[in-house]
């Protein structure tokens, strides 16, 4: 397996954010294993206050493990993680309890008074002011979706985490929907980390991408191009480059595909160790 | 073929292909059986006969006496089997202690066949009204606790991993996700647990009572009156299927979120 991996090494990663606001996630040497398997191996992580960044990894390359933790659903363990309170998460499935009505669900959890109006004005913001008092099961998925995504913002989160939230959209509400997230973070300013594998997708939106391997943060890229319709074009270096990484393996070895690659696709370990046998 | 004709073998095929004709085809059959003698009236009286013997026992008074003590076993026992199969169905749908300490006891009492275990209820309780009730109570825990009990553990982990993500704590989320998604099968097992009702009623009622539907039944059978045995027949079905409304007009009420339901 000799795929040079061009994007930069991870070793310089984390000293060049003295730009950035306060740290919002700290992780160092972060571990999560599940049994036998390794999950997560020695993971570092920082996000820093306002910005975007893009977490890009195959199946099983531990994007979604690493969520789960940061969201508060799998708990640290005495491990050094550092996470905000404050946080939302939008998940790949809406979520929605489909026994209370869409502004409840928004609401669901709120403490304090003038839960509706403040549920009210979220929906609002996501364009679905006029659906306050619908049925979840009576939504389209984009607009399940947007729910979703009022529900974490009403909160005012500090880290808002999203995972696959598009991935089950079509291709025309897609770009629809990474237009109103930017809008909304442009907005309220959390510190966003998105969850994908589409890669243009993380180009078209983020600050910052990070790539995720058998567990561990395996490339970085900064993007300073402004967003909008040419980002994808002038930065399609980056996005060869950061899809070469994703497909290292599939790349070095395609005949291996069928089988071998399905029936190991959470234990990469043993899948990579069979390539460079040969 | 004339049209008049034809419109008569329509009509006559429409009939036949009607629910409620084969019913009707039956009652018939039967009234005119009684009629022409065919079927002795000490063994099946007439549907006509049912019927004024019906209205005779409304404006003496006698069905709505005897229903009412039927309707106060049923309603009693009902709520005792009901409140005890929610609380044990809560405690072990919610703790594994509470399963491990309260399941084992419910499988048993879910798999003893009611009528075997009347005669001990005679043995410790007498003929009074109290066996009757307890009965009941004893026969519609189970129903509610085993659906009750797999409702709260088929709610979708993932919704509870969302409400968990959103800062709910545990009190909040069985509140707002746990007993909401275990209610559907509530119901379910409170209309399974209102038919048992019916039928441990007969049972408990052929214990020495001296009112109730029962008791009608009984003292109908010691006189050959037929009659008043099939108007007990047609209330003990109508309580049944009032009792299956009832519920569904609750699952219409409280699940109007399921698609079924729902208003476009």
């Amino acid at each position: 397996m000799s795929i040079a991996v061009q994007v930069r090494a991870i070793a310089p990663l984390y000293h060049a954010h003295d730009c950035e606001g306060e740290q919002v996630v700290r992780l160092r040497n972060f571990r999560r294993q599940y049994g036998v398997n390794t999950i997560i191996d020695g993971l570092d992580l920082d996000l820093y206050a306002g910005e975007f960044v893009s977490l890009l990894g195959r199946s099983g390359s531990g994007k979604t493990t690493l969520l789960r933790t940061l969201a508060g659903i799998d708990r640290s363990n005495g491990q050094d993680v550092k996470v905000p309170g404050s946080r939302a998460v939008v998940f790949q499935d809406a979520r929605l309890l489909p026994w209370k009505r869409v502004w409840r669900n928004v609401a669901v959890g709120l403490k304090g008074d003038k839960v509706r109006e403040r549920a009210s004005l979220a929906l609002h913001e996501v364009c679905l002011g006029h659906r306050l008092d619908a049925w979840p099961l009576t939504l389209s998925g984009g607009e399940a979706q947007r729910v979703s995504l009022a529900r974490a913002l009403v909160r005012e989160p500090k880290l808002l985490l999203m995972d696959e939230p598009f991935a089950a959209l079509d291709a025309l509400t897609r770009p629809k929907m990474h237009k109103l997230v930017l809008a909304l973070w442009q907005a309220h300013k959390p510190a966003v980390l998105l969850v994908t594998h589409d890669v243009n997708e993380a180009i078209a939106l983020s600050d910052r991408v990070l790539v995720l391997d058998k567990g561990r943060i395996v490339a970085e890229e900064r993007i300073n191009t402004e967003r909008g319709k040419y980002r994808l074009g002038l930065v399609s270096e980056l996005r060869r480059q950061l899809l070469g990484y994703l497909d290292h393996d599939v790349v070095a070895e395609p005949d291996q595909f069928p089988c071998g690659d399905i029936a190991h696709s959470t234990t990469p370990t043993e899948q990579f160790a069979g390539i460079d046998s040969q | 073929m004339s049209r008049q004709m034809r419109q008569v073998r329509d009509c006559g095929a429409t009939l036949i292909r009607a629910r409620w004709m084969s019913p009707v085809l039956l009652l018939a059959i039967w009234e005119l059986g009684a009629r022409t003698g065919l079927i002795p009236e000490h063994i099946l009286a007439a549907p006509s006969a049912v019927l004024g013997t019906l209205w005779q026992m409304v404006i003496t008074g006698e069905l709505p006496r005897n229903l009412l003590v039927s309707l106060q076993r049923v309603v009693i026992g009902l709520s005792i089997g009901f409140g005890v199969g929610t609380v044990l169905g809560l405690i072990a749908g919610l703790s594994r202690q509470g399963e491990l300490s309260f399941d084992p006891l419910m499988q048993i009492n879910g798999k003893i066949p009611v009528f075997a275990l009347t005669p001990l209820f005679i043995a410790w309780f007498g003929i009074g009204e109290f066996p009757k009730v307890a009965l009941i109570a004893f026969s519609t825990i189970f129903p509610v606790y085993l659906n009750l009990y797999g409702g709260i553990r088929a709610v979708d982990v993932r919704l509870i991993e969302a409400a968990r993500s959103f800062g709910l704590n545990r009190a909040e989320i069985i509140w707002h996700v746990i007993l909401p998604g275990a209610l559907p099968s509530l119901l379910i097992g409170m209309r399974y647990s209102l038919s048992v009702a019916v039928l441990v009623l007969v049972i408990a009622e052929q214990i020495n009572a001296s009112a109730g539907l029962g008791y009608l039944v009984n003292n109908a059978r010691d006189f050959m009156r037929t009659d008043i045995i099939v108007v007990c027949l047609m209330v003990y079905a109508v309580l049944g299927l009032a009792g299956d409304a009832l519920v569904r007009l609750l699952e219409f009420r409280l699940l109007a979120w399921r698609p079924s339901v729902v208003q476009p």
